[in-house]
């Protein structure tokens, strides 16, 4: 990279605020995964209950959301439900959207965290349930001690890739109207076009630096984490 | 543990049984087509102890699970100190802390230490502070002879000694009943032995056991009867010594033949 190429790069984080930009996306991430997490083991627990209208319903939801595009469902958090019906999340303009996009977000992951939960939960053998059954626990206790504990523990490896996945799909926020990194990009392509390439290398990197870490992350949980059989 | 194979063994007999704890009457259960429990009958009386033998596919293995209610039935009653088995709910959570139940898998919870694994039903099914759970646990560990690996996780133990925890576990929950289904099939020839003897330990002390197995050596030294099972009938049953020197039925004999000709 000769200097006039590095000066343009660096002029480009004085002129723009790129960091601010990649840090809503981090928070988008964060509190959609937390969302995410809490809705999709409740739904888990729905769909392996012994009551068929929970696993109905849980079962329902997983197949409606999951095939939604997240567009489709970022737009509608923003039209729909503040636009149309008036649900406000906020006072202030922007938090309302930030978190109108964080519940469109955790709705879309939580089916995916369900699954992906659900798949933790195949690895614990059958005999498992028995035995806590056995001895006198409850479907909510075994779920609670027994189960979801090992099911954790075998989903860290799939429950990353869903984190994975929410993090690189926290962009389609800009869809409802969040001032995220995507957002950015796009107002920078429109101000700078003579940097068009160095844009995009800007935000891929910038996704790059965020995920590979949570890959590693997950990997070596789930090795540490893997339930001894 | 080990002394009690070479003490003079007393038999079933000296054990005097007491009132029906379980009644099984004109049981019923299908899976598919297939008819695995056919109007069966059996009744386990207090600190009586019944083997249940027979080829695979007898019904032998869902007849134990049907009484704490693993496998549910089609038609018949269970009872079970007189009370009949609950559909669902807490209920039969209370019924089932009741009758202790041994797998052939052992069913450890992999994710708990040995101790945790014993403490995990007196503490958060029965209420029972952690300390005496825990003071409790370590008495029965020690009294399997596992005492020593009390903090480690199960699957750090050897089958033979998975299988003694497992046996402590369900005997955590002080039950009226031990159901054993196939408790020696997995394991190596080597800790069938160990586990064989927890077991006649137990009859001796007066619990009340069901004991599906075919080892017969188990049966002589502890059991009352031995109920022998085919094609999901009750087709004989007798006192372990008539049973295996006398079989009435041709189907018993025939059993017998192909498991003792070796």
């Amino acid at each position: 990279m000769d200097d006039g190429t590095w000066a343009q790069f660096t002029s480009l984080f004085s002129e723009f605020d790129v960091v601010g930009a990649f840090w809503v996306n981090i928070q988008l991430t964060f509190f959609a995964g937390v969302l995410a997490l809490v809705l999709g083991t409740a739904l888990a627990v729905m769909r392996i209950s012994p009551v068929p209208s929970l696993r109905w319903a849980g079962s329902t939801y997983v197949t409606l959301l999951r095939n939604t595009p997240l567009t489709i469902i970022i737009v509608f958090c923003v039209l729909g439900l503040w636009g149309q019906l008036g649900i406000q999340l906020s006072q202030d303009f922007q938090t309302n959207f930030f978190r109108l996009a964080v519940l469109g977000l955790a709705v879309y992951h939580a089916a995916f965290v369900c699954e992906a939960l659900r798949s933790g939960v195949n690895t614990v053998p059958v005999g498992q349930a028995e035995a806590a059954r056995a001895i006198g626990l409850g479907f909510g206790a075994a779920a609670r001690l027994v189960i979801l504990p090992q099911a954790f523990r075998g989903a860290v490896a799939p429950l990353g890739n869903v984190l994975i996945a929410l993090t690189k799909n926290s962009t389609v926020a800009a869809a409802g109207s969040v001032a995220e990194a995507s957002g950015l990009m796009k107002t920078m392509i429109e101000f700078r076009p003579d940097v068009i390439l160095l844009i995009f290398f800007t935000f891929a990197l910038g996704f790059v630096i965020i995920v590979v870490p949570l890959g590693l992350a997950t990997t070596s949980l789930s090795r540490r984490w893997a339930v001894a059989r | 543990m080990a002394d009690l194979a070479t003490e003079p063994s007393p038999t079933a007999a000296d054990r005097p049984v007491g009132d029906p704890l379980v009644v099984l009457t004109g049981v019923d259960k299908h899976f598919g087509p297939l008819h695995v429990l056919q109007s069966v009958d059996l009744t386990v009386r207090r600190g009586e102890v019944v083997v249940v033998i027979g080829p695979s596919g007898s019904g032998k293995s869902t007849l134990c699970r049907t009484i704490n209610r693993l496998e549910t039935i089609d038609s018949g009653t269970i009872t079970i100190d007189g009370k009949e088995l609950p559909a669902e709910g807490r209920d039969l959570a209370r019924l089932r802390a009741d009758v202790g139940m041994v797998f052939q898998s052992f069913n450890l919870f992999a994710h708990k230490t040995v101790l945790e694994n014993v403490t995990l039903g007196p503490t958060r099914a029965k209420g029972v502070k952690k300390s005496v759970a825990s003071a409790r646990a370590m008495e029965l560990l020690d009294r399997v002879g596992v005492a020593n690996q009390a903090q480690k996780l199960p699957a750090q133990l050897s089958g033979g000694q998975q299988q003694r925890v497992a046996i402590a576990r369900a005997l955590a929950m002080d039950p009226k009943v031990m159901l054993f289904d196939e408790p020696t099939s997995a394991l190596d020839p080597e800790m069938i032995n160990e586990v064989l003897d927890v077991m006649v330990g137990l009859a001796r002390e007066g619990m009340t056991m069901l004991v599906v197995t075919h080892e017969m050596g188990f049966a002589r030294r502890a059991a009352h009867r031995v109920v022998f099972m085919d094609g999901g009938q009750i087709v004989e049953q007798a006192d372990p010594e008539t049973f295996f020197t006398a079989p009435t039925s041709a189907r018993a004999r025939d059993f017998l033949s192909k498991i003792l000709t070796h």
